[in-house]
């Protein structure tokens, strides 16, 4: 079984190829670059180099988000519609998970994958391997770096954490957590699309139609909008 | 014998997903339009992030319907025309991308198509074009005279300068408290009332082609917040009917003189305010007695689809426009880039 990945939910994009026991080929690039116009273009030159066409692939996995709400339409646009259309299973994982699943698997404790959020936030959750399978101890979220230290301050162990954008917030999660907090090295920070490829490929595909990205946060019309309305119904 | 000519159209610029199968660029042979409207109309406009998340929700099951109402599977497909631009950045991405992946998938050729050059060649569905010709197009987010002197050629003779004729449409109606989108409301209520209201209309320099309803909108605004102060009671179907004229006035006169100056053998309308009915009355009663042909879609191809980015893309198609795997969406794409 040939497993397709993509991911492209925040600058970093890509792209991998995977067979059951082996990685076929990755496309890495952390670049701020237009995702619109690269994706389909890195599609096609991995799957080249790799002698592979798209109908030798027989599951997509993509990067569901959190992340850029653009980015990561792009890559599950392109996952939705190459499923669709290939008549294949299509799978969604957790765009912070990837990052979890490579630096978890020779750290002992929980791992805290993050992305900016913009204004102080972060996108963040807990994954922790037990028993050699990566599982999730805290769900994904957004919130302020400065709460989610703090919350992380009563654990026994240390905390890894992992992520580009690192260094916005390293500061402040060293500054409240001292010793507990762990970061992981520069080689580490940019997700493994063959990370995503395996943690997709044994589970079970999704409705393809009403697959959507996993934005955590509504649309900010739409907050305000729900916002309003509550006000409104409460006088 | 010639094979039959399949194209498949993707259109997401705005807030409608649509897919939509042409046979031989006039045919439809499916045509799926899911409307947004209904999500937008809480915010009283068009919100671009929810935009282009109904988009990702909706594409998938448009194609499907549009493929299983056509009875047809892509290998029959020639070519996926999709809109590249003018439109919302974020929508049209979804449908560039989601072109690419089936262009891709199945080594399909990809036309890039220019959404307004879609408007017009929404009109090749029904009549088929004779050359020169004039397009009026009217929408939200535009306003032109266009020339074609052939297939695929386009030259822009006239345009908006401020406000496109919609927005002035949105904004008056949200001016007289009417839900968002204003323009069906405010032709309706004009249906009802007597422009008696003198209002501006802005015709600019003698030889210019160009539009602006700025000062219109002005005009009104200003007009309800004076009787408003002087304790007097407008009556709005008066008042929406005398901005519709004003509004229609400009476009036909503009139209007409454009039409004998550069000898067209045929007008034609497009774009989503052509479901206007008072502008269709005074275009018909116009034209009527001139030697040239009208030609005003149906209301469904008038507003955004697919069909007409397929019925466009057919020609394109021909001419041997293609685009890449790294087409992105370009929200101020240039309708010239299909001139050759
Ligand atoms: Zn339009």
């Amino acid at each position: 079984m040939k497993v397709l990945a993509i991911d492209t939910s925040n600058y970093a994009l890509g792209i991998a190829v995977i067979d059951e026991e082996k990685v076929i080929g990755e496309y890495i690039t952390n670049v701020k670059k237009n995702h619109s116009i690269r994706v389909m273009p890195s599609i096609e030159t991995l799957l080249r180099d790799c002698d592979l066409t798209a109908k030798d692939i027989n599951k997509i996995v993509v990067a569901q988000g959190p992340g850029s709400y653009t980015g990561v339409r792009i890559g599950v646009t392109i996952a939705k519609t190459l499923a669709w259309t290939l008549n294949i299973p299509l799978v969604g994982v957790s765009s912070l998970e990837i990052l979890a699943a490579a630096v978890g698997r020779y750290f002992s404790g929980a791992v805290s994958p993050l992305f900016d959020g913009r204004r102080g936030q972060i996108y963040t959750g807990l994954y922790q391997y037990k028993k050699g399978k990566l599982e999730t101890v805290e769900s994904d979220q957004i919130l302020q770096s400065r709460d989610w230290a703090e919350q992380l301050c009563s654990s026994s162990e240390p905390i890894l954490f992992v992520g580009n954008d690192l260094p916005l917030h390293q500061g402040v999660i060293a500054e409240i957590m001292g010793e507990k907090a762990q970061f992981a090295e520069i080689t580490e920070q940019n997700p493994r699309p063959a990370e995503l490829a395996f943690l997709g490929m044994d589970r079970n595909g999704v409705d393809i139609h009403s697959f959507v990205p996993n934005y955590i946060r509504l649309a900010e019309a739409e907050a305000k909008w729900i916002e309003a309305n509550k006000a409104k119904n409460s006088n | 014998m010639k094979k039959e000519q399949y194209i498949m159209g993707i259109e997401t610029s705005c807030d409608e997903t649509a897919v939509a199968i042409i046979k031989n660029g006039r045919e439809i042979i499916a045509n799926v339009v899911a409307s947004q409207i209904d999500s937008h109309k809480r915010f009283g406009g068009v919100v671009p992030e929810i935009a282009s998340r109904h988009h990702v929700e909706q594409l998938t099951i448009v194609l499907e319907e549009a493929l299983t109402k056509a009875n047809l599977e892509f290998k029959d497909m020639d070519a996926i025309a999709v809109t590249e631009g003018p439109g919302l950045v974020g929508a049209l991405l979804i449908g560039v991308n989601a072109a690419k992946a089936l262009a891709f998938a199945h080594g399909i050729p990809l036309v890039p198509v220019h959404h307004i050059a879609g408007h017009i060649y929404a009109n090749r569905i029904v009549a088929e074009m004779k050359f020169p010709l004039l397009a009026l197009v009217v929408s939200g987010g535009h306003t032109e005279l266009v020339y074609m002197k052939e297939h695929g050629h386009f030259e822009v003779i006239g345009e908006t300068r401020d406000d496109a004729a919609g927005e002035a449409y949105d904004k008056v109606a949200r001016t007289l408290n009417l839900p968002y989108p204003g323009g069906p409301h405010i032709d309706k209520m004009a249906q009802a009332g007597e422009a008696t209201i003198p209002l501006p209309r802005a015709w600019l320099e003698e030889d210019s082609y160009d539009f602006s309803f700025s000062g219109l909108k002005s005009a009104v605004i200003n007009t309800v917040h004076n009787a408003e102060q002087r304790g007097e009671k407008l009556i709005p179907e008066n008042l929406a009917a005398s901005f519709q004229e004003s509004v229609i006035d400009v476009l036909v006169t503009k139209t007409l003189k454009a039409t004998r100056e550069y000898n067209v053998k045929q007008v034609l309308l497009a774009g989503g305010v052509a479901a206007n009915k008072g502008l269709r009355t005074r275009l018909e009663a116009t034209f009527s007695t001139e030697k040239v042909e009208l030609v005003i879609p149906p209301l469904y191809l008038c507003t955004d689809n697919a069909a007409m980015i397929a019925a466009a893309g057919s020609i394109f198609y021909d001419k041997g426009q293609r685009a890449k795997l790294d087409l992105n969406a370009n929200p101020g794409l240039d309708i010239t880039i299909h001139n050759q």
